[in-house]
Protein backbone atom coordinates (compact mmCIF):
# COMPACT_ATOMS: atom_id res chain seq x y z
CA UNK A 1 0.00 0.00 0.00
CA UNK A 2 2.79 2.41 1.04
CA UNK A 3 4.66 1.65 -1.89
CA UNK A 4 2.03 2.19 -4.18
CA UNK A 5 1.60 5.41 -2.91
CA UNK A 6 4.55 6.08 -3.21
CA UNK A 7 4.71 5.72 -6.78
CA UNK A 8 1.33 7.42 -7.01
CA UNK A 9 3.48 10.69 -5.57
CA UNK A 10 6.41 10.02 -7.91
CA UNK A 11 4.27 9.99 -10.83
CA UNK A 12 2.28 12.92 -9.62
CA UNK A 13 5.52 15.07 -8.77
CA UNK A 14 7.04 13.94 -12.74
CA UNK A 15 4.01 15.50 -14.20
CA UNK A 16 4.49 18.36 -12.33
CA UNK A 17 7.78 19.08 -13.34
CA UNK A 18 7.47 18.31 -16.95
CA UNK A 19 8.48 21.25 -19.43
CA UNK A 20 5.50 22.34 -21.10
CA UNK A 21 4.64 20.95 -24.37
CA UNK A 22 2.51 23.04 -26.49
CA UNK A 23 -0.42 21.61 -28.38
CA UNK A 24 -0.06 22.22 -32.08
CA UNK A 25 -2.87 24.91 -32.88
CA UNK A 26 -4.71 26.88 -35.63
CA UNK A 27 -1.73 29.29 -35.86
CA UNK A 28 1.36 28.96 -34.93
CA UNK A 29 3.06 32.42 -34.93
CA UNK A 30 3.21 34.17 -31.77
CA UNK A 31 2.21 37.92 -32.54
CA UNK A 32 4.91 40.52 -30.19
CA UNK A 33 2.14 43.01 -30.00
CA UNK A 34 -0.74 40.83 -28.97
CA UNK A 35 1.25 39.09 -26.51
CA UNK A 36 3.00 42.15 -24.80
CA UNK A 37 -0.85 43.68 -24.81
CA UNK A 38 -2.50 41.06 -22.73
CA UNK A 39 0.59 40.43 -20.10
CA UNK A 40 -0.81 44.14 -19.73
CA UNK A 41 -4.46 42.78 -19.62
CA UNK A 42 -3.67 39.97 -17.42
CA UNK A 43 -2.28 42.22 -15.05
CA UNK A 44 -5.17 44.69 -14.77
CA UNK A 45 -7.23 42.23 -14.54
CA UNK A 46 -5.30 40.68 -10.91
CA UNK A 47 -5.51 44.24 -10.18
CA UNK A 48 -9.33 43.74 -10.17
CA UNK A 49 -9.25 41.51 -6.72
CA UNK A 50 -6.78 43.82 -4.61
CA UNK A 51 -9.11 46.11 -5.93
CA UNK A 52 -12.32 44.60 -5.01
CA UNK A 53 -10.80 43.83 -1.55
CA UNK A 54 -10.38 47.44 -0.75
CA UNK A 55 -13.88 48.17 -2.47
CA UNK A 56 -15.22 45.81 0.22
CA UNK A 57 -13.18 46.37 2.87
CA UNK A 58 -14.18 50.08 3.45
CA UNK A 59 -18.00 48.82 3.51
CA UNK A 60 -17.85 46.65 6.51
CA UNK A 61 -17.53 47.44 10.06
CA UNK A 62 -14.07 48.31 11.00
CA UNK A 63 -13.88 45.29 13.20
CA UNK A 64 -14.30 43.08 10.60
CA UNK A 65 -11.84 45.23 7.48
CA UNK A 66 -9.22 42.60 7.50
CA UNK A 67 -11.41 39.73 7.67
CA UNK A 68 -13.27 40.78 4.78
CA UNK A 69 -10.19 41.73 2.71
CA UNK A 70 -8.45 38.00 3.76
CA UNK A 71 -11.52 36.04 1.77
CA UNK A 72 -10.40 38.08 -1.11
CA UNK A 73 -6.41 37.90 -0.74
CA UNK A 74 -7.00 33.89 0.16
CA UNK A 75 -9.06 33.79 -2.67
CA UNK A 76 -6.15 34.78 -4.75
CA UNK A 77 -3.76 32.35 -3.55
CA UNK A 78 -6.31 28.62 -3.34
CA UNK A 79 -7.66 29.65 -6.80
CA UNK A 80 -4.49 30.16 -8.39
CA UNK A 81 -3.47 26.85 -7.44
CA UNK A 82 -6.53 25.37 -8.24
CA UNK A 83 -6.07 26.78 -11.48
CA UNK A 84 -2.64 25.46 -12.41
CA UNK A 85 -3.09 22.09 -10.82
CA UNK A 86 -6.80 21.25 -12.88
CA UNK A 87 -8.99 24.01 -13.20
CA UNK A 88 -7.59 25.24 -16.44
CA UNK A 89 -8.02 22.04 -17.89
CA UNK A 90 -11.64 21.42 -16.34
CA UNK A 91 -12.59 24.70 -18.16
CA UNK A 92 -10.30 24.77 -21.57
CA UNK A 93 -9.53 21.16 -21.85
CA UNK A 94 -10.86 19.32 -24.83
CA UNK A 95 -14.43 19.25 -24.52
CA UNK A 96 -16.35 16.08 -22.96
CA UNK A 97 -19.77 15.94 -24.01
CA UNK A 98 -20.55 19.64 -24.28
CA UNK A 99 -20.29 19.59 -20.50
CA UNK A 100 -16.14 19.97 -18.87
CA UNK A 101 -12.81 20.14 -20.65
CA UNK A 102 -10.87 16.94 -20.60
CA UNK A 103 -7.69 16.15 -18.48
CA UNK A 104 -5.19 17.09 -21.48
CA UNK A 105 -3.97 19.85 -19.66
CA UNK A 106 -3.78 18.30 -15.98
CA UNK A 107 -0.65 19.93 -14.01
CA UNK A 108 -0.72 22.61 -17.34
CA UNK A 109 0.62 19.56 -19.42
CA UNK A 110 1.24 20.93 -22.46
CA UNK A 111 0.39 24.14 -21.76
CA UNK A 112 3.49 26.28 -22.91
CA UNK A 113 4.93 29.29 -24.37
CA UNK A 114 4.01 28.22 -27.96
CA UNK A 115 0.04 29.77 -29.34
CA UNK A 116 -2.61 27.39 -29.51
CA UNK A 117 -4.98 28.71 -31.62
CA UNK A 118 -4.23 32.45 -31.33
CA UNK A 119 -1.44 34.42 -32.05
CA UNK A 120 -0.62 34.59 -27.79
CA UNK A 121 1.34 32.18 -25.87
CA UNK A 122 -1.00 28.69 -24.48
CA UNK A 123 0.95 29.82 -21.19
CA UNK A 124 -0.73 33.28 -21.12
CA UNK A 125 -4.01 32.71 -22.18
CA UNK A 126 -4.11 30.33 -19.10
CA UNK A 127 -2.89 32.70 -16.89
CA UNK A 128 -5.23 35.34 -18.29
CA UNK A 129 -8.43 32.94 -17.56
CA UNK A 130 -7.23 32.09 -14.19
CA UNK A 131 -7.17 36.18 -13.29
CA UNK A 132 -10.99 35.87 -14.17
CA UNK A 133 -11.53 32.80 -12.56
CA UNK A 134 -9.72 34.81 -9.10
CA UNK A 135 -12.06 38.14 -9.23
CA UNK A 136 -15.11 35.55 -9.73
CA UNK A 137 -14.84 34.49 -6.56
CA UNK A 138 -13.52 37.26 -4.88
CA UNK A 139 -16.92 38.76 -5.53
CA UNK A 140 -19.11 35.93 -4.05
CA UNK A 141 -16.96 37.45 -0.82
CA UNK A 142 -19.19 40.42 -0.66
CA UNK A 143 -22.08 38.31 0.42
CA UNK A 144 -21.24 36.86 3.17
CA UNK A 145 -18.34 39.15 4.87
CA UNK A 146 -18.58 39.88 8.41
CA UNK A 147 -20.27 36.31 9.76
CA UNK A 148 -18.96 33.24 7.74
CA UNK A 149 -16.27 31.16 9.37
CA UNK A 150 -12.75 31.07 7.05
CA UNK A 151 -12.18 26.95 7.10
CA UNK A 152 -15.91 26.80 6.03
CA UNK A 153 -15.26 29.34 3.09
CA UNK A 154 -11.61 28.22 2.13
CA UNK A 155 -13.62 24.74 2.08
CA UNK A 156 -16.37 26.49 -0.30
CA UNK A 157 -14.29 28.22 -2.86
CA UNK A 158 -12.16 25.25 -3.49
CA UNK A 159 -14.93 22.74 -4.13
CA UNK A 160 -17.03 25.63 -5.95
CA UNK A 161 -14.26 26.70 -8.38
CA UNK A 162 -13.73 22.95 -9.06
CA UNK A 163 -17.60 22.42 -9.49
CA UNK A 164 -18.98 25.45 -10.25
CA UNK A 165 -16.48 27.90 -12.05
CA UNK A 166 -14.62 25.56 -14.14
CA UNK A 167 -17.72 23.67 -15.69
CA UNK A 168 -19.53 26.95 -16.29
CA UNK A 169 -16.36 28.85 -18.18
CA UNK A 170 -16.25 25.41 -20.38
CA UNK A 171 -20.04 25.97 -21.42
CA UNK A 172 -19.35 29.66 -22.48
CA UNK A 173 -15.86 29.71 -23.29
CA UNK A 174 -14.51 26.47 -23.83
CA UNK A 175 -16.85 24.90 -26.46
CA UNK A 176 -19.22 23.39 -24.38
CA UNK A 177 -22.89 23.51 -25.05
CA UNK A 178 -23.62 27.09 -24.61
CA UNK A 179 -20.76 28.43 -26.83
CA UNK A 180 -21.81 25.75 -29.45
CA UNK A 181 -25.74 27.04 -29.32
CA UNK A 182 -24.52 30.41 -30.25
CA UNK A 183 -24.76 31.88 -26.74
CA UNK A 184 -22.22 35.37 -26.14
CA UNK A 185 -20.58 36.43 -23.43
CA UNK A 186 -17.52 38.51 -24.81
CA UNK A 187 -15.67 39.22 -20.56
CA UNK A 188 -17.52 37.24 -18.54
CA UNK A 189 -21.47 38.64 -18.07
CA UNK A 190 -22.48 34.74 -17.40
CA UNK A 191 -19.52 32.94 -16.07
CA UNK A 192 -17.80 36.05 -13.62
CA UNK A 193 -21.19 37.60 -12.66
CA UNK A 194 -24.26 36.21 -12.63
CA UNK A 195 -22.43 32.83 -11.30
CA UNK A 196 -20.87 35.36 -8.04
CA UNK A 197 -23.57 36.93 -7.92
CA UNK A 198 -26.37 34.02 -7.47
CA UNK A 199 -23.72 32.27 -5.61
CA UNK A 200 -23.34 34.85 -3.40
CA UNK A 201 -27.25 35.27 -2.75
CA UNK A 202 -27.63 31.77 -2.18
CA UNK A 203 -24.75 31.58 0.39
CA UNK A 204 -26.61 34.76 2.57
CA UNK A 205 -29.81 32.79 2.28
CA UNK A 206 -28.17 30.08 3.72
CA UNK A 207 -25.87 31.37 6.25
CA UNK A 208 -28.00 33.72 7.53
CA UNK A 209 -28.36 37.80 8.24
CA UNK A 210 -25.50 39.17 10.47
CA UNK A 211 -26.15 39.64 14.36
CA UNK A 212 -28.20 43.09 14.49
CA UNK A 213 -29.38 43.68 10.96
CA UNK A 214 -32.27 45.34 10.73
CA UNK A 215 -32.15 46.49 13.93
CA UNK A 216 -28.65 48.07 14.43
CA UNK A 217 -26.91 50.45 12.15
CA UNK A 218 -24.62 48.16 10.17
CA UNK A 219 -22.21 51.18 8.63
CA UNK A 220 -19.33 51.14 6.26
CA UNK A 221 -16.34 52.42 7.80
CA UNK A 222 -14.45 53.74 5.83
CA UNK A 223 -15.76 54.98 2.08
CA UNK A 224 -12.52 56.68 0.93
CA UNK A 225 -11.18 52.79 1.33
CA UNK A 226 -13.89 52.10 -0.70
CA UNK A 227 -13.84 54.36 -3.74
CA UNK A 228 -9.79 53.37 -3.55
CA UNK A 229 -10.91 49.74 -4.71
CA UNK A 230 -13.65 50.87 -6.87
CA UNK A 231 -11.19 53.41 -9.28
CA UNK A 232 -8.90 49.76 -9.48
CA UNK A 233 -11.51 48.06 -10.47
CA UNK A 234 -12.58 50.22 -13.01
CA UNK A 235 -8.65 50.62 -14.22
CA UNK A 236 -8.53 47.22 -14.08
CA UNK A 237 -11.67 46.18 -16.10
CA UNK A 238 -10.05 47.99 -19.38
CA UNK A 239 -7.79 44.46 -18.96
CA UNK A 240 -11.00 42.48 -18.02
CA UNK A 241 -12.86 43.33 -21.20
CA UNK A 242 -10.00 44.98 -23.96
CA UNK A 243 -7.94 42.10 -23.47
CA UNK A 244 -10.87 39.71 -23.90
CA UNK A 245 -10.00 40.37 -27.54
CA UNK A 246 -7.03 38.69 -27.35
CA UNK A 247 -5.44 40.90 -29.47
CA UNK A 248 -3.94 43.97 -29.75
CA UNK A 249 -6.67 44.89 -32.15
CA UNK A 250 -9.59 47.11 -32.94
CA UNK A 251 -11.93 44.97 -31.37
CA UNK A 252 -10.01 45.47 -28.26
CA UNK A 253 -9.90 48.93 -28.60
CA UNK A 254 -13.79 48.71 -29.17
CA UNK A 255 -14.16 46.95 -26.06
CA UNK A 256 -12.19 49.50 -24.15
CA UNK A 257 -13.98 52.37 -25.59
CA UNK A 258 -17.60 50.94 -24.66
CA UNK A 259 -16.51 49.82 -20.73
CA UNK A 260 -15.72 53.80 -20.21
CA UNK A 261 -19.23 54.90 -21.49
CA UNK A 262 -21.30 52.01 -19.72
CA UNK A 263 -19.22 52.54 -16.92
CA UNK A 264 -19.45 56.58 -16.87
CA UNK A 265 -23.28 56.22 -17.85
CA UNK A 266 -23.90 53.45 -14.98
CA UNK A 267 -22.89 56.05 -12.61
CA UNK A 268 -24.52 59.07 -13.41
CA UNK A 269 -27.95 57.09 -13.64
CA UNK A 270 -27.26 55.40 -10.36
CA UNK A 271 -26.81 59.13 -8.78
CA UNK A 272 -30.15 60.18 -10.72
CA UNK A 273 -31.95 57.48 -9.63
CA UNK A 274 -30.99 57.77 -5.95
CA UNK A 275 -31.00 61.75 -5.94
CA UNK A 276 -34.80 61.17 -7.25
CA UNK A 277 -35.45 58.50 -4.20
CA UNK A 278 -33.66 60.08 -1.43
CA UNK A 279 -32.69 63.29 -2.18
CA UNK A 280 -28.90 62.99 -1.84
CA UNK A 281 -26.60 62.06 -4.40
CA UNK A 282 -23.66 59.82 -2.47
CA UNK A 283 -20.45 58.85 -3.35
CA UNK A 284 -21.15 55.63 -2.33
CA UNK A 285 -24.04 55.16 -4.92
CA UNK A 286 -21.83 56.90 -7.82
CA UNK A 287 -19.29 54.28 -7.71
CA UNK A 288 -21.65 51.74 -6.84
CA UNK A 289 -23.18 52.79 -10.46
CA UNK A 290 -20.12 52.74 -12.27
CA UNK A 291 -19.44 49.54 -11.40
CA UNK A 292 -23.01 48.16 -12.13
CA UNK A 293 -22.09 49.92 -15.47
CA UNK A 294 -18.90 47.93 -15.81
CA UNK A 295 -20.73 44.40 -14.65
CA UNK A 296 -23.56 45.07 -17.58
CA UNK A 297 -20.96 46.17 -20.65
CA UNK A 298 -19.10 42.79 -20.12
CA UNK A 299 -21.14 39.80 -22.30
CA UNK A 300 -21.65 42.80 -24.26
CA UNK A 301 -18.10 44.81 -24.57
CA UNK A 302 -16.71 42.92 -27.84
CA UNK A 303 -19.99 42.64 -30.05
CA UNK A 304 -21.90 46.25 -29.25
CA UNK A 305 -21.64 49.84 -30.34
CA UNK A 306 -20.51 52.92 -27.98
CA UNK A 307 -24.29 54.41 -28.26
CA UNK A 308 -25.38 50.89 -27.09
CA UNK A 309 -23.05 50.83 -24.62
CA UNK A 310 -24.77 54.43 -23.64
CA UNK A 311 -28.21 52.73 -23.37
CA UNK A 312 -26.97 49.61 -21.03
CA UNK A 313 -24.68 51.98 -18.61
CA UNK A 314 -27.90 54.33 -18.39
CA UNK A 315 -30.40 51.43 -17.74
CA UNK A 316 -27.90 49.23 -15.26
CA UNK A 317 -28.00 52.44 -12.47
CA UNK A 318 -31.40 52.54 -11.34
CA UNK A 319 -31.99 48.53 -11.88
CA UNK A 320 -29.41 47.75 -10.05
CA UNK A 321 -30.66 50.49 -7.18
CA UNK A 322 -33.95 49.11 -7.21
CA UNK A 323 -32.70 45.54 -6.70
CA UNK A 324 -30.49 46.68 -3.54
CA UNK A 325 -32.53 49.81 -2.08
CA UNK A 326 -36.04 48.38 -2.44
CA UNK A 327 -35.76 44.96 -3.28
CA UNK A 328 -33.27 43.77 -0.72
CA UNK A 329 -35.46 45.73 2.33
CA UNK A 330 -38.76 44.42 0.93
CA UNK A 331 -37.31 40.56 1.03
CA UNK A 332 -35.37 40.88 3.75
CA UNK A 333 -31.68 39.24 2.85
CA UNK A 334 -28.59 40.22 3.99
CA UNK A 335 -26.14 40.29 0.93
CA UNK A 336 -23.51 42.11 2.86
CA UNK A 337 -22.40 44.11 -0.01
CA UNK A 338 -24.68 43.41 -2.32
CA UNK A 339 -22.67 40.82 -4.42
CA UNK A 340 -26.19 39.93 -6.26
CA UNK A 341 -27.49 43.40 -6.46
CA UNK A 342 -25.10 44.53 -8.52
CA UNK A 343 -23.13 41.56 -10.43
CA UNK A 344 -26.04 39.19 -10.44
CA UNK A 345 -28.80 41.22 -11.24
CA UNK A 346 -25.93 44.12 -13.57
CA UNK A 347 -24.84 40.30 -15.26
CA UNK A 348 -28.08 39.48 -15.91
CA UNK A 349 -28.93 42.72 -17.36
CA UNK A 350 -25.91 43.13 -19.48
CA UNK A 351 -26.84 39.01 -20.59
CA UNK A 352 -30.13 40.03 -22.14
CA UNK A 353 -28.94 43.67 -23.58
CA UNK A 354 -26.29 41.37 -25.25
CA UNK A 355 -29.23 39.71 -27.13
CA UNK A 356 -30.73 43.06 -27.73
CA UNK A 357 -27.54 45.06 -28.92
CA UNK A 358 -25.56 43.45 -30.36
CA UNK A 359 -23.98 43.97 -33.92
CA UNK A 360 -22.40 42.32 -36.52
CA UNK A 361 -20.28 44.82 -37.54
CA UNK A 362 -18.67 45.07 -34.34
CA UNK A 363 -17.18 42.15 -34.31
CA UNK A 364 -17.92 39.24 -37.45
CA UNK A 365 -17.40 36.28 -34.72
CA UNK A 366 -20.35 37.78 -32.69
CA UNK A 367 -24.19 37.80 -34.17
CA UNK A 368 -27.10 40.53 -34.51
CA UNK A 369 -29.40 41.10 -31.55
CA UNK A 370 -32.81 41.77 -31.44
CA UNK A 371 -32.47 44.93 -32.50
CA UNK A 372 -30.79 44.41 -35.04
CA UNK A 373 -33.13 41.41 -37.14
CA UNK A 374 -31.98 38.43 -35.43
CA UNK A 375 -34.48 37.33 -32.34
CA UNK A 376 -32.75 34.07 -32.04
CA UNK A 377 -29.73 35.45 -29.65
CA UNK A 378 -31.91 36.87 -27.32
CA UNK A 379 -33.17 33.36 -26.82
CA UNK A 380 -29.95 31.91 -26.92
CA UNK A 381 -28.69 34.76 -23.87
CA UNK A 382 -32.07 33.93 -21.88
CA UNK A 383 -31.57 30.28 -22.20
CA UNK A 384 -27.32 31.23 -20.60
CA UNK A 385 -28.90 33.22 -18.33
CA UNK A 386 -31.87 30.77 -16.72
CA UNK A 387 -28.70 27.91 -16.71
CA UNK A 388 -26.02 29.74 -15.03
CA UNK A 389 -28.82 30.92 -12.01
CA UNK A 390 -29.80 27.71 -11.91
CA UNK A 391 -26.49 25.41 -12.08
CA UNK A 392 -24.78 28.04 -10.00
CA UNK A 393 -28.15 27.99 -7.20
CA UNK A 394 -28.20 24.51 -7.01
CA UNK A 395 -24.87 23.46 -6.69
CA UNK A 396 -24.03 26.21 -4.37
CA UNK A 397 -26.67 25.16 -2.41
CA UNK A 398 -25.81 21.68 -1.97
CA UNK A 399 -22.02 22.33 -1.35
CA UNK A 400 -22.84 24.39 1.40
CA UNK A 401 -24.84 21.96 2.97
CA UNK A 402 -22.37 19.24 2.60
CA UNK A 403 -19.63 21.79 4.09
CA UNK A 404 -21.66 22.29 6.93
CA UNK A 405 -22.02 18.44 8.22
CA UNK A 406 -18.41 18.74 8.78
CA UNK A 407 -17.51 22.61 9.59
CA UNK A 408 -19.99 25.32 11.08
CA UNK A 409 -20.53 27.77 8.06
CA UNK A 410 -20.60 30.72 10.22
CA UNK A 411 -18.43 31.88 13.71
CA UNK A 412 -19.96 31.99 17.23
CA UNK A 413 -22.32 34.62 17.80
CA UNK A 414 -19.87 35.77 20.51
CA UNK A 415 -16.52 35.94 17.87
CA UNK A 416 -19.29 38.03 15.42
CA UNK A 417 -19.76 40.23 18.25
CA UNK A 418 -15.98 41.19 18.79
CA UNK A 419 -15.39 41.03 15.14
CA UNK A 420 -13.88 39.14 12.58
CA UNK A 421 -10.72 40.96 12.66
CA UNK A 422 -9.59 39.54 16.17
CA UNK A 423 -11.69 36.67 17.41
CA UNK A 424 -10.53 34.71 13.96
CA UNK A 425 -7.65 36.22 12.59
CA UNK A 426 -5.76 37.74 16.30
CA UNK A 427 -4.91 41.18 14.29
CA UNK A 428 -6.36 44.67 14.70
CA UNK A 429 -7.01 47.08 11.47
CA UNK A 430 -6.62 49.89 13.65
CA UNK A 431 -4.86 49.61 16.93
CA UNK A 432 -5.28 53.16 18.25
CA UNK A 433 -5.27 52.00 22.00
CA UNK A 434 -1.62 50.77 21.36
CA UNK A 435 -0.09 54.32 19.85
CA UNK A 436 -1.25 55.71 22.47
CA UNK A 437 0.77 56.06 26.07
CA UNK A 438 -1.50 53.77 28.08
CA UNK A 439 -0.92 50.74 25.57
CA UNK A 440 2.38 50.49 27.85
CA UNK A 441 -0.15 48.97 30.70
CA UNK A 442 -0.81 46.04 28.50
CA UNK A 443 2.05 43.74 28.75
CA UNK A 444 3.99 42.45 25.57
CA UNK A 445 4.06 39.04 25.17
CA UNK A 446 6.99 37.59 22.69
CA UNK A 447 7.11 33.94 22.45
CA UNK A 448 9.28 32.59 19.22
CA UNK B 1 -14.74 72.90 45.00
CA UNK B 2 -16.86 71.81 42.21
CA UNK B 3 -16.03 69.95 38.72
CA UNK B 4 -18.24 71.23 36.18
CA UNK B 5 -18.93 68.98 33.29
CA UNK B 6 -20.14 70.56 29.94
CA UNK B 7 -21.52 68.67 26.85
CA UNK B 8 -21.37 71.16 24.12
CA UNK B 9 -21.68 71.59 20.14
CA UNK B 10 -17.96 70.72 18.31
CA UNK B 11 -18.08 74.09 16.91
CA UNK B 12 -18.77 76.04 20.23
CA UNK B 13 -15.18 74.84 21.73
CA UNK B 14 -13.42 77.61 20.92
CA UNK B 15 -15.85 80.19 21.97
CA UNK B 16 -16.08 78.21 24.99
CA UNK B 17 -12.60 78.24 25.97
CA UNK B 18 -12.26 81.80 24.71
CA UNK B 19 -15.03 82.87 27.71
CA UNK B 20 -13.38 80.60 30.33
CA UNK B 21 -10.02 82.07 29.51
CA UNK B 22 -11.37 85.79 30.29
CA UNK B 23 -12.33 84.37 33.63
CA UNK B 24 -8.80 83.89 33.86
CA UNK B 25 -9.64 80.09 34.09
CA UNK B 26 -7.18 77.64 31.88
CA UNK B 27 -6.82 74.40 32.99
CA UNK B 28 -9.78 72.18 31.26
CA UNK B 29 -9.71 68.09 29.46
CA UNK B 30 -11.60 68.21 26.81
CA UNK B 31 -13.00 65.01 25.32
CA UNK B 32 -14.75 63.61 22.18
CA UNK B 33 -17.73 62.15 23.09
CA UNK B 34 -21.62 61.26 21.24
CA UNK B 35 -24.81 61.17 23.36
CA UNK B 36 -27.87 61.70 22.55
CA UNK B 37 -30.80 63.83 24.25
CA UNK B 38 -34.12 65.79 23.18
CA UNK B 39 -32.34 66.12 19.33
CA UNK B 40 -33.50 63.63 17.27
CA UNK B 41 -30.20 62.47 15.36
CA UNK B 42 -30.06 62.12 12.14
CA UNK B 43 -30.70 60.32 8.53
CA UNK B 44 -27.88 58.39 6.59
CA UNK B 45 -28.29 56.93 3.51
CA UNK B 46 -26.17 53.97 2.03
CA UNK B 47 -27.22 52.45 -1.26
CA UNK B 48 -30.95 53.38 -0.37
CA UNK B 49 -31.08 52.16 2.89
CA UNK B 50 -31.78 54.74 5.38
CA UNK B 51 -30.24 54.40 8.73
CA UNK B 52 -31.08 56.67 11.93
CA UNK B 53 -28.28 57.76 13.69
CA UNK B 54 -28.80 58.67 17.21
CA UNK B 55 -25.80 59.32 19.48
CA UNK B 56 -24.48 62.61 17.79
CA UNK B 57 -21.21 64.08 18.59
CA UNK B 58 -20.49 66.10 21.14
CA UNK B 59 -17.94 67.92 22.90
CA UNK B 60 -17.46 67.36 26.58
CA UNK B 61 -15.43 70.20 28.66
CA UNK B 62 -14.28 69.12 32.33
CA UNK B 63 -13.28 72.27 34.68
CA UNK B 64 -12.57 71.83 37.97
CA UNK B 65 -13.56 75.49 40.25
CA UNK B 66 -13.39 76.75 44.01
CA UNK B 67 -17.44 77.51 44.47
CA UNK B 68 -17.64 80.94 43.97
CA UNK B 69 -16.43 80.88 40.18
CA UNK B 70 -18.79 77.86 39.55
CA UNK B 71 -21.80 80.93 38.93
CA UNK B 72 -19.56 82.65 37.02
CA UNK B 73 -18.11 80.04 34.53
CA UNK B 74 -21.69 78.32 34.30
CA UNK B 75 -22.95 81.99 32.87
CA UNK B 76 -19.44 82.15 30.91
CA UNK B 77 -20.28 78.81 29.39
CA UNK B 78 -23.82 78.93 28.54
CA UNK B 79 -23.17 82.22 26.85
CA UNK B 80 -20.93 80.97 24.46
CA UNK B 81 -22.56 77.85 23.97
CA UNK B 82 -25.99 78.89 23.03
CA UNK B 83 -27.22 78.68 19.64
CA UNK B 84 -30.34 78.61 20.45
CA UNK B 85 -31.51 75.34 18.56
CA UNK B 86 -32.22 71.92 20.20
CA UNK B 87 -28.95 70.09 21.04
CA UNK B 88 -26.92 73.05 22.69
CA UNK B 89 -25.70 70.72 25.10
CA UNK B 90 -26.04 70.43 29.08
CA UNK B 91 -24.14 71.55 32.00
CA UNK B 92 -23.13 68.81 35.05
CA UNK B 93 -22.18 70.69 38.37
CA UNK B 94 -20.37 68.16 41.13
CA UNK B 95 -19.22 68.51 44.73
CA UNK B 96 -15.70 67.21 44.58
CA UNK B 97 -13.78 66.36 47.86
CA UNK B 98 -10.47 66.75 47.16
CA UNK B 99 -7.80 67.88 44.18
CA UNK B 100 -4.07 66.70 44.33
CA UNK B 101 -1.48 68.19 41.80
CA UNK B 102 0.88 65.38 41.06
CA UNK B 103 3.88 67.77 40.32
CA UNK B 104 4.35 69.21 44.29
CA UNK B 105 2.00 67.28 46.16
CA UNK B 106 -0.57 70.43 47.12
CA UNK B 107 -4.01 69.58 47.61
CA UNK B 108 -7.26 71.04 47.79
CA UNK B 109 -8.18 74.55 46.77
CA UNK B 110 -4.69 75.25 46.03
CA UNK B 111 -3.85 72.53 43.54
CA UNK B 112 -6.54 74.11 41.54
Amino acid sequence: MKSKLMTILVLCLATLLMPGVAVAGETTTIDAGDTSFILVCASLVMLMTPGLALFYGGMVRRKNVLSTIMLSFIVMSVVSIIWVLYGYTLAFGPDIKSFIGGLDHLFLKGVGVEPAGGTIPHLLFMVFQLMFALITVAIISGSIAERMRFSAFLAFIVIWTSLVYAPLAHWVWGGGWLMQLGALDFAGGTVVHISSGVTGLVAALVIGKRKGYGSEPILPHNLPMTVLGAALLWFGWFGFNAGSALSASGLAVSAFTVTQIAAAAGGLSWVLSEWLHHGKPTVLGCISGVVAGLVAITPAAGFVGAMSALVIGLMVGPICYFAVAVIKTKIGYDDSLDAFGIHGVGGTLGAIATGLFANLSVNEAGANGLFYGDASLLLKQLIGVGATILFAALATFIILKLISYFIPLRVSSDDEVIGLDISVHGENAYADSYDFPMGAANKAVRTL
Amino acid sequence: MNKIEAIIRPGKLEEVKDALNKLGIHGMTVSQVIGCGHQKGRTEVYRGAEYSINLLPKVKVEIIVSKKWVDKCVEAITTAARSGEIGDGKIFIYPLSNVIRIRTGEQGEDAI
